[in-house]
């Protein structure tokens, strides 16, 4: 925990190496972080698959940006309204779609999102502003702050500490080590326990007397409050939103995360959040100037091969890298990144001292039950 | 009367889209076990088949034209116009009937690849962990073609003879007004007929009836010595091709573009919950039955009535069906339960 503590706040200076380190890019790694965090604690611990996290992500950002329109430019309520609505459509959707499990799971809770996402389009059209999306603007009430007018644009602001930059980074930093913190509590609870248990055979769970459903829904709304909670961040970071935030491909990408990262672990999907959005960030900056540059130091003609082999796969078609880096790690390696670290730690373990087989090998399967 | 009459039609022609796709996902499923989600990319494939061949009919040079005589002026010329003259401009303008030929072959050859290549290492694998990896397969398909033939959608345009719009008014003693484009007809009869040919192949074939055998109890028919799984590929191909030609077909009726597929396949998706994880006629019925709800739920009265209503009615009726009959529409016992 100390030393996740660590890590995440040193992130500027230890990503700087890799060009990551400035703050946009590091705020979109801490929201995305929480994000996948919450999926995990739904997909990770009990299975459930739902392909409808990002309307909660969006619900969360609408909130937070009406906070800011109609109350105040202070992050702390908006944050809280986000959450809080977000929490509210948990408990609706799961209440419905918890009844089922399995694949009708997930097609339920992406009608859902579907059905979120094709009103905030059209219908909602007052509320969500539609295809320009939500934004603030100067005539907006704001009843609490009424008193500052300045030109432009308010910043988003807490308690005066602009929401911007490096103080912006840090703050969504420490929300995401609140939040691991309390995913950490979680996995390590009787609750989360449970969670497990209703995963790797819910039958049993039943038959034994336990009602699991009341555990799901926990779960799922705690779920669905950690992607409120990311969406508002975001709007916190950049106060506007708009429908395609809910749209079925964000959820997908949230999926992918935690399975980059590793679902069912910690620090797994905070992991894959990063590298996606660093891949995300880096890469589609890239295009076929910049390999040139990359591969001077090579022989021209070997040069000209190595860009035309990769360049489809960066700049604009950073989708096509993202998609099969999803079915390789799927394919080879369903632990995700973690499952991978594990591995190899056992080997070096195994070449360390040959006799003690048996760590090596108890560590390996864990992951995959987890 | 006329709106009655029209809606109902641009449902079937919906549903028709829709039941294709469905049947092909519903025969992936039952046959395989495989949750398919790069089925809807499928369907896109299929339609970029179309778009290759009007591509490669009217490779084009630059030929000075006659017709302007102030000053010199160029024109594209496709190659088969200069070659060929007036039989070179019809087979360009029926690109989309020739596609069709194109089509079925790719499209199987793309079905069994997958199939033996990828799907078939998932077989034992959980539904989440497919799901998965068609997604990201899905991903990967949608962004090669958008490699090849760009991010815009490409009009394709039916033959001339059927371009116009059919007098269906004067044809069933309702007023004249009320006319439908020749092509979408044709479309719902194509759609029809290739589910019936589907059908008939499953039901009246000895080749069908050991798929179905398969279906229904995989094990017993492998141990009657007959290399049923041979027989899924090949049905996998076959679902590919049924994608393929409704992708096909559709062109002329919604530009393509590359994530068609996507769009098309949530919708599909839920179509085959509605109407039963693995049952064909479910899957069928549930995608016209879903098709004519979304085109009546977007008549201006309904519109006025219930404000959203066309966006939102088919998943509300999938929530509503899975929540009142578990199975969906036409779902057997055992499928898929938990």
């Amino acid at each position: 925990m100390v030393a996740f503590t660590i890590a995440i706040l040193t992130m500027p200076i230890w990503l700087s190496p890799f060009g990551a380190a400035y703050p946009d890019l590091l705020q979109r790694f801490a929201i995305f972080g929480i994000f996948a965090i919450g999926f995990n604690i739904l997909f990770g611990l009990t299975g459930y698959l739902s392909f409808g996290h990002a309307t909660f992500l969006g619900v969360g950002s609408y909130a937070a940006v009406w906070s800011f329109k109609l109350f105040t430019m202070n992050v702390i309520p908006a944050i809280f309204f986000g959450t809080l609505l977000a929490g509210v459509f948990a408990v609706l959707i799961g209440f419905i779609s918890l009844r089922r499990s399995g694949i009708y799971f997930s097609i339920l809770t992406l009608a859902f999102a579907q059905m979120s996402y094709n009103l905030a389009y059209s219908v909602l059209t007052p509320i969500t502003n539609g295809e320009t999306g939500l934004q603030l603007s100067q005539t907006d009430p704001r009843i609490f702050d009424a008193a500052q007018s300045g030109s432009g644009l308010p910043i988003t602001t807490l308690f005066g500490l602009k929401m911007s930059g490096y103080s912006g980074f840090y703050f969504t930093a420490v929300v995401l080590i609140i939040a691991f913190y309390i995913s950490l509590r979680i996995f390590r609870s009787p609750f989360g326990l449970k969670l497990a248990a209703i995963k790797s055979n819910q039958n049993r769970m039943t038959y034994i007397g336990f009602n699991t459903r009341p555990y799901l829904m926990v779960a799922f709304v705690i779920s669905g409050m950690y992607a409120g909670l990311a969406g508002s961040l975001l709007a916190v970071t950049d106060p506007l939103a708009g429908a395609e935030r809910m749209q079925w491909t964000a959820s997908g990408e949230v999926v992918l995360m935690t399975i980059l990262g590793g679902m069912g672990t910690l620090i797994g999907p905070i992991l894959g959040a990063g590298l996606i959005k660093y891949f995300e960030n880096i890469f589609s900056a890239f295009n076929e100037q910049v390999l040139h540059e990359m591969f001077a130091f090579l022989p021209d003609f070997m040069g000209n091969i190595l860009v035309a082999v990769i360049n489809p796969f960066v700049g604009d078609g950073w989708h096509l890298m993202l998609g099969a880096l999803f079915m390789v790690i799927v394919i080879f390696l369903p632990g995700g990144i973690m499952e991978g670290l594990q591995r190899i730690w056992g080997w070096i373990k195994k070449d360390r001292s040959r006799p003690d087989k048996n760590t090596a090998d108890a560590n390996t399967p864990r992951t995959r039950e987890g | 009367m006329d709106a009655l009459v029209l809606q109902t039609l641009n449902g079937l022609d919906k549903g028709g889209a829709y039941a294709l796709i469905a049947l092909g996902l519903t025969l992936a499923f039952g046959t395989l076990g495989i949750v398919n989600f790069a089925h809807g990319a499928l369907f896109m494939l299929g339609a970029f088949c179309a778009v290759a061949v009007q591509k490669i009919l009217t490779i084009s040079m630059r030929v000075r034209d006659e017709s302007i005589t102030f000053f010199e002026a160029y024109k594209e010329t496709p190659y088969l116009e200069i070659w060929w003259g007036d039989t070179g401009r019809l087979i360009i303008e029926y690109s989309v009937p020739i596609s069709i030929l194109l089509a079925i072959p790719v499209m199987a050859l793309i079905g069994v690849a997958m199939e033996r290549g990828l799907i078939r290492y998932f077989y034992k694998r959980s539904h989440a962990e497919q799901i998965l990896v068609t997604f990201g397969l899905a991903i990967v398909l949608q962004e090669i073609v958008r490699q090849f033939f760009g991010a815009n959608s490409i009009p394709m345009a039916p033959p001339s003879v059927v371009a116009g719009s059919a007098n269906i008014g004067t044809f069933l003693g309702l007023s004249e007004a009320l006319v439908y484009p020749w092509w979408r007809l044709i479309y719902l009869v194509f759609a029809v007929v290739v589910i019936g040919g589907v059908f008939s192949f499953l039901q009246f074939t000895t080749y069908g009836m050991v798929v179905r055998a398969g279906m229904a109890d995989r094990d017993t028919v492998g141990l009657l010595g007959i290399n049923i799984q041979r027989r899924f590929t090949v049905v996998f191909a076959l679902a590919a091709v049924v994608a393929g030609l409704a992708g096909v077909m559709y062109t002329p009726v919604l530009p393509p573009d590359y994530t068609m597929g996507m769009d098309f396949l949530v919708l599909s998706f839920v179509v085959v919950v509605v109407g039963g994880m693995g049952s064909l006629p479910g899957a069928v019925a549930a995608g016209f039955l879903l098709g004519i709800l979304q085109s009546f739920a977007s008549l201006n009265e309904i519109k006025q009535l219930i404000p959203g209503i066309d966006q939102i009615i088919i998943y509300l009726v999938a929530v509503v069906i899975l929540l009142v009959r578990p199975r969906g529409l036409m779902g057997r016992k055992g499928v898929m339960e938990t």
